[in-house]
């Protein structure tokens, strides 16, 4: 359209001066973190994303930015939002690289359409609005990234928690750290149903010390685990019940009747191995066993 | 008709699921399975399905009747080598089958029917601990 590619015309004739006016702001504007991002670097940035910007408002002027004209500037944007959410930028940090670029604009706007008052109210608010769409683009694709990190590390707590540990021939140990939901559990289950199966365990230890709080929700997934372990032909012994959790279980209800429980880990691997047949002789009793023996 | 094979080994019987199950065959096993209890007057059933991996409602309801109609037959029934995806299944679907004996494989269960021949007063677990 005619209006707008009146902001390309005015963006390629003053090009210099606009990048220049324009880095100065960013650096100006106190949100710059040279700590993070070379001034050189930002340079280039600058420079590519302005004669992208130029070349788009060139051939698309109605500032659509779904028309294919803009995945140039588009994609260039994306990158340059994903890398600062990796760097550490704040939000406001990263919209200002878009939006400090108004004033450079504005100003040569006004030198251009001096004389025509009209004109230049309308030209300024298309430059405004193509403007406040790229800074919009911006923060969605900052957020992206940001959000993409985030899952990213949920995935990999919940491959770091659950491990299932082997403690002696036929007994498999469960630590549980960290609150327990659907989710975690549904991992926690497999895991430990796998590992029965690999191992050929006959019981299994599942300690809930490093879990904070129960509510009736967690008891629950853990009856659950219980009873598919026993399905599988393998006990289960839940250790580490602090107090605390006692009285929770008891308050909301919760039949824990059917499960061992034991108050800490040791106390689980001595019934563990009592079960099985095994049993922990003290070195000096042995000795004396022997001695009376003989 | 397709059926699934019953094997007397002395004072028990050894059934292993090998197909998919559905639920006319396993209304057939049912009966079966009852008949031959009763006619080799059989002490123990031992249930294999480590072949099984997908249950619905109907399959879990039934592995919990064979074991309360051969109890009631003076049968012992132990179920062994559940798939971990099978036993998540049958919990999420209520069903833990309780007062049914489980064990991982063939091994420990033919065991603990063995034990429970020479124990027979009273739950074999109950008595161990």
């Amino acid at each position: 359209m005619k209006d707008a590619s009146r902001i390309a015309g005015v963006i390629k004739s003053n090009e210099k001066e606009i990048l220049a006016d324009w880095i100065k702001e960013q650096l100006a504007s106190g949100t710059h973190r040279g700590d993070l991002l070379k001034e050189s670097d930002l340079r280039e940035q600058s420079r590519s994303f302005l004669s992208a910007l130029q070349s788009a408002t060139q051939k698309d002027g109605n500032g659509n930015l779904d028309a294919p004209a803009w995945g140039d500037v588009k994609h260039m944007l994306g990158e340059l939002s994903k890398a600062r959410a990796l760097a550490g930028f704040s939000p406001t940090e990263t919209a200002t690289f878009v939006f400090s670029l108004k004033q450079p604009i504005f100003s040569r706007l006004r030198s251009e359409l001096k004389g025509d008052a009209n004109a230049l109210a309308e030209e300024t608010w298309n430059a405004s609005v193509l403007l406040d769409k790229l800074g919009l683009e911006t923060m969605e694709a900052f957020q992206k990234s940001r959000e993409s990190v985030i899952d990213r590390q949920q995935r990999e707590l919940l491959e770091l928690s659950t491990p299932v540990v082997e403690l002696w021939d036929d007994v498999l140990a469960l630590p549980l750290v960290g609150t327990l939901d659907s989710n975690r559990t549904q991992i926690v289950m497999e895991s430990l149903l796998e590992k029965i199966v690999a191992t050929g365990a006959s019981i299994a230890i599942i300690d809930i010390t490093g879990v904070p709080t129960v509510d009736t929700l967690v008891a629950q997934h853990l009856l659950k685990t219980v009873a598919a372990t026993r399905l599988m032909g393998a006990d289960c012994i839940i250790s580490g019940i602090r107090p605390q959790i006692a009285q929770t279980i008891v308050h909301l209800g919760v039949n824990l009747g059917e499960v061992t429980t034991k108050a800490t880990l040791a106390d689980a691997f001595l019934v563990a191995l009592k079960r099985t047949g095994a049993s922990i002789v003290k070195k000096e009793k042995k000795e004396a066993n022997a001695a009376e023996r003989a | 008709m397709e059926r699934i094979p019953i094997l007397k080994m002395g004072q028990f019987l050894l059934v292993t699921i090998q197909v998919d199950m559905h639920d006319k065959l396993a209304m057939t096993l049912q009966e079966d399975l009852t008949n031959r209890i009763s006619a080799t007057r059989a002490k123990g059933v031992l249930l294999d399905i480590s072949a099984l991996d997908v249950v619905d409602s109907f399959i879990g309801r039934m592995i919990a009747n064979i074991s309360s109609m051969a109890r009631v037959l003076d049968a012992q029934t132990v179920v062994v080598g559940m798939q971990p995806a099978v036993a998540i299944t049958l919990v999420e679907l209520g069903l833990p089958l309780e007062g049914v004996h489980t064990a991982l494989n063939v091994e420990k269960g033919m065991d603990w029917l063995r034990r429970r021949m020479d124990d027979d007063t009273g739950d074999f677990r109950g008595a161990s601990l």
